[in-house]
C-alpha cells in the first residue's frame, strides 16, 4: 500500500521544501534519526538536480509497506537535456556544473535502492528508496 | 533580502544559523561574513549549526568557503554543533570539510578560537 505526494521543483524554496517533507515522511515510516538525515540530505541533492541541470521537475514521495517492512521511495523527475554518459555522471567528483560532483553519487550511497532511467533530449528519471532498518 | 544575523563579540563575529537554509540564503551569509571580516576587522568567526538537521554537499561547501575565504583575510573559523546524524552523513555522502575547524559546543568553539588567536600585543594566548 503505497500513498503518494507530489511537490514542484522549480525554485530554490522548493529544494526545501523536498528536504521538510521528506523528514516529515521518513519520521512517520519509523526510520531513526540517522537514516532520516540520510534520506532527507539524498532528497536535497537530488532536488537540486532537478533544478539546475533538468531546469525544473517534481518529486513523488511514497512511504512504502512491503511485506512488513516500511520505507520512502522518492522519485525525482525532469524534462531536461538528460544525461547522455550515466556511468560518467555517477563517478564521484564528475560534474557538468559547478557542484562538486558529489550529487548523484553521494546519493546512491546514502540510499538502499537507487535507479536511474535518462534519454538525452527527453528528461531525466532517479528513484531513490530508504527502507527502516 | 533574507539574511542570517551576524552579532559582534569584540574581534569575534558570531552566526548560529537556525533556519533551514536554501542556497542562496548560504551564499548572502558567505558574502556578508567576508564583507563583515574587514568591515569590522575581525579575527575570528564562530558559526553554530546545532539547529541544523542537515548539511548537504551544498551547504557544506558554502562552509568550506567562508572557512577559506575569511583565512584568506585573516581570521579563523569554527564550525559548533554538528549534528552526529549529520556528521555520519556528510562523510558517506563524501564530505570531508577540509578546511574547516569544528568543536563540539559554542564555549569550546570560543575557547579554540582564542588559543588560536595572537593577544593585541602580539602574544599567543593559551590561558583557555
Amino acid at each position: 500500500m503505497t500513498k503518494a505526494d507530489t511537490l514542484p521543483i522549480h525554485t530554490e524554496e522548493d529544494i526545501v521544501r523536498v528536504r521538510q517533507m521528506t523528514r516529515s515522511l521518513a519520521q512517520q515510516s519509523g526510520l531513526n534519526l540517522v537514516d532520516q538525515t540520510k534520506i532527507v540530505t539524498a532528497a536535497s541533492e537530488l532536488a537540486r538536480n532537478t533544478l539546475v541541470y533538468g531546469g525544473g521537475g517534481h518529486v513523488i514521495l511514497e512511504r512504502l509497506q512491503d511485506a512488513g517492512r516500511a520505507g520512502l521511495r522518492l522519485t525525482f523527475e525532469d524534462q531536461g537535456p538528460g544525461i547522455a554518459d550515466i556511468e560518467l555522471a555517477l563517478r564521484d567528483g564528475y560534474t557538468s556544473g559547478k557542484g562538486l560532483g558529489l550529487g548523484l553519487s553521494g546519493a546512491k550511497r546514502l540510499s538502499n535502492e537507487f535507479h536511474i532511467d535518462s534519454r538525452v533530449g527527453e528528461g531525466t528519471t532517479v528513484s531513490i528508496i530508504k527502507w527502516k532498518s | 533580502m533574507e539574511r542570517i544575523p551576524i552579532l559582534k563579540q569584540g574581534d569575534l563575529l558570531l552566526v548560529s544559523v537556525q533556519v533551514d537554509m536554501h542556497d542562496q540564503l548560504a551564499l548572502n551569509l558567505q558574502d556578508d561574513l567576508t564583507q563583515r571580516i574587514v568591515r569590522d576587522n575581525a579575527r575570528g568567526v564562530l558559526i553554530d549549526i546545532s539547529a541544523l538537521d542537515m548539511v548537504d554537499s551544498f551547504i557544506g561547501r558554502v562552509l568550506d568557503n567562508i572557512a577559506t575565504m575569511s583565512r584568506i583575510l585573516d581570521a579563523e573559523t569554527v564550525v559548533v554543533g554538528i549534528q552526529p546524524a549529520v556528521a555520519i552523513t556528510l562523510v558517506e555522502l563524501g564530505i570531508t570539510l577540509p578546511n574547516i575547524r569544528t568543536a563540539l559546543n559554542i564555549e569550546s568553539g570560543i575557547a579554540l578560537l582564542r588559543r588560536l588567536l595572537p593577544t593585541p600585543d602580539g602574544d599567543a594566548d593559551d590561558q583557555s
